[in-house]
């Protein structure tokens, strides 16, 4: 029942291309900008074709924004913070979500969802206010403390969800024979769940790799500690945009993330489909 | 007997149950809890960077009876709209493509994903460059066909910007609309199907009496998923227009943003950000409603 005939075959393929080209256009051009000079990007009339297409860009970028290795660097380090803070508050908590019934459970759940109805730019007066009394502008952890916010509420459910799935029969009967819950944590529960961890990390490092441009745009004005996203606008505000190099640089600037992504797709889809609808 | 007990006590321990959240649930209290509530003190305040004094509801006062204001309003829903549209009707049919049994379905369910991954701050110079009037593809593709009689700003005209910050977002919600709408549809018994087949329906009625309403409840709660997610969409209009040109593409959020860290007026900034959180909290109440109802109907089946 599944065979089409060949018209049906080309139509849907026609139709899988130009959907296709909607969703990759804007990295196809970014590549291909990034690999002609830039002399070739500012011709008139518009030309489609560049005769000494080259990766120059990516070296010359370099030179045009000295910091730019600094900024991928603190991109990648502020999401792994960001991502290892929000597990350790994460953990905890879902396991008792999992585990344990309290009055005010369900309900504190739900709340934990509306947390995810506000974006941050609401709350940025107050926080801003509250990362300046504290002294923490234009450092590292004005840009981690708003960002662990916002992702603690889906990492509490998907976690939980994971929780959820290991047999509560394991842990009884290891109690049951005196080992203590710590025992318990150790032997039982942390190798059992460490799939779990593994797709809730990288969610919340993939999470705090998006959400950092807002936090920095905001709360930081230090060049020393600008995530890439933010600094890949040092590119403009030259005499003439250096379009090839800052498609070049934006480019590697999300090559960690698309890396992540390619080899754990099958972990990550699944994490970020939890994510939205829960049961 | 006392096995039970002690299970019991082990599985039940209230004291450790919130011990275990304490943290957590301190954080989100600190983080996000207190600053909106004081986001509702300050937006009675004319809290700026010098001091505050308490003005009462002259900060509503002000932005309620401005015509600007209340436009923005109005031009947020617009945009609003056509952009969930849009991202439901383009998803859906994505879902159905990529859920067909073609060869390489697999690699177009992982190429899709990108847009949603990425960071969108940088994602959107990409669609800088194609609005560019000048040397952008879109302009040239229109230049090349005759489409367009010379260079053309796509963000330079308040329709044209209207429409471009549009796609754009379409772009970034697309790809989480499609991998649902897929997930959903992978989660149809296939025996429905089959008595379809048997029964000689068309592809078309089999797509719009089986397909459709079986997944009925999940589009219910992205397109409110997404509408939320739509409404708090920032960084695509502040890096393709900031809000221009001429203030056609500014929504409640970049106003908002505007007001409280463009000029520091922090006062009239919080009762912006107040009238936000006022829509955000209708938009939940609703999607919980919707979201509840739809868990307890699953589960009576």
């Amino acid at each position: 029942m599944n065979k089409y005939s060949l018209t049906h075959k080309i139509f849907m393929y026609l139709a899988i291309l130009v959907f296709m080209i909607f969703i990759l256009l804007p990295f196809i051009e970014m590549f291909y900008a990034s690999l002609r000079p830039l002399d070739h990007l500012f011709r008139s009339p518009y030309q489609f074709f560049s005769d000494d297409l080259s990766f120059w860009a990516y070296g010359e970028m370099w030179n045009t924004v000295p910091k730019l290795g600094r900024y991928i660097f603190n991109s990648f380090f502020l999401a792994s913070c960001v991502a290892i803070i929000t597990l350790l508050f994460v953990i905890p908590a879902a396991y008792s979500y999992a585990r344990f019934y309290f009055p005010a459970k369900n309900v504190s759940l739900y709340l934990l969802l509306a947390v995810n109805m506000f974006s941050g730019a609401v709350l940025l007066i107050p926080l801003y206010k509250l990362l300046r009394t504290l002294g923490l502008l234009n450092t590292y952890l004005a840009m981690i403390v708003p960002g662990v916010a916002f992702l603690i509420p889906t990492s509490i459910w998907l976690l939980k969800s994971y929780f959820e799935k290991i047999p509560i029969d394991l842990e009884e009967a290891a109690y049951v024979d005196g080992a203590s819950r710590l025992q318990i944590l150790r032997h039982i529960i942390a190798p059992l769940s460490t799939p779990g961890l593994v797709v809730v990390g990288i969610y919340a490092f993939i999470g705090a790799y998006a959400q950092q441009f807002l936090f920095a745009i905001t709360f930081n004005s230090k060049k020393e500690y600008m995530p890439i996203p933010a600094g890949l606008y040092e590119f403009i505000g030259y005499q003439t945009v250096k379009w090839n190099e800052m498609m070049a640089a934006s480019l590697v600037g999300i090559a960690p993330v698309l890396i992540v992504f390619l080899f754990l797709q099958k972990y990550i889809v699944e994490g970020l489909t939890a994510g939205g609808v829960k049961n | 007997m006392i096995k039970k007990t002690k299970l019991q006590a082990y599985n039940s321990p209230k004291l450790l149950a919130y011990a275990l959240i304490a943290p957590a649930a301190i954080y989100i209290l600190c983080i996000v809890a207190w600053p909106l509530i004081e986001t509702i003190r300050l937006s009675f305040t004319n809290s700026s960077l010098a001091g505050e004094d308490y003005v009462g509801f002259q900060n509503y006062e002000k932005m309620l009876s401005s015509s600007k204001y209340n436009k923005i309003i109005v031009r947020t829903f617009i945009w609003m709209f056509f952009s969930v549209t849009f991202k439901i009707i383009i998803g859906l049919i994505g879902a159905v493509l990529l859920n067909a049994n073609l060869w390489g379905r697999s690699a177009f369910r992982v190429l899709v994903i990108p847009p949603w991954i990425v960071p969108i701050a940088i994602g959107c110079l990409g669609w800088l460059w194609l609005y560019n009037g000048y040397f952008g593809i879109l302009a040239g593709v229109g230049m090349r066909t005759g489409i367009l009689d010379g260079p053309y700003g796509f963000l330079a005209y308040k329709n044209s910007a209207f429409i471009s910050t549009i796609i754009t977002d379409v772009w970034v919600g697309t790809p989480l609309v499609t991998v649902f709408f897929l997930a959903a549809m992978q989660g149809i018994p296939k025996d429905l199907y089959e008595a379809a087949y048997c029964d000689g329906a068309s592809k078309w009625d089999r797509f719009f009496k089986i397909t459709l309403p079986q997944i009925t409840p999940v589009i219910i709660t992205i397109a409110l998923l997404s509408a939320i997610w739509t409404f708090n969409s920032f960084e695509v209009i502040y890096i393709l227009t900031e809000g221009g040109p001429r203030g056609a593409t500014t929504t409640l959020i970049i106003d908002t943003y505007k007001m409280a860290l463009g000029n520091y007026k922090f006062g009239r900034g919080a009762a912006r950000a107040v009238i936000v959180v006022i829509l955000l909290t209708i938009f939940s109440a609703f999607y919980m409603t919707v979201l509840l109802k739809i868990n307890k109907k699953v589960s009576h089946e």
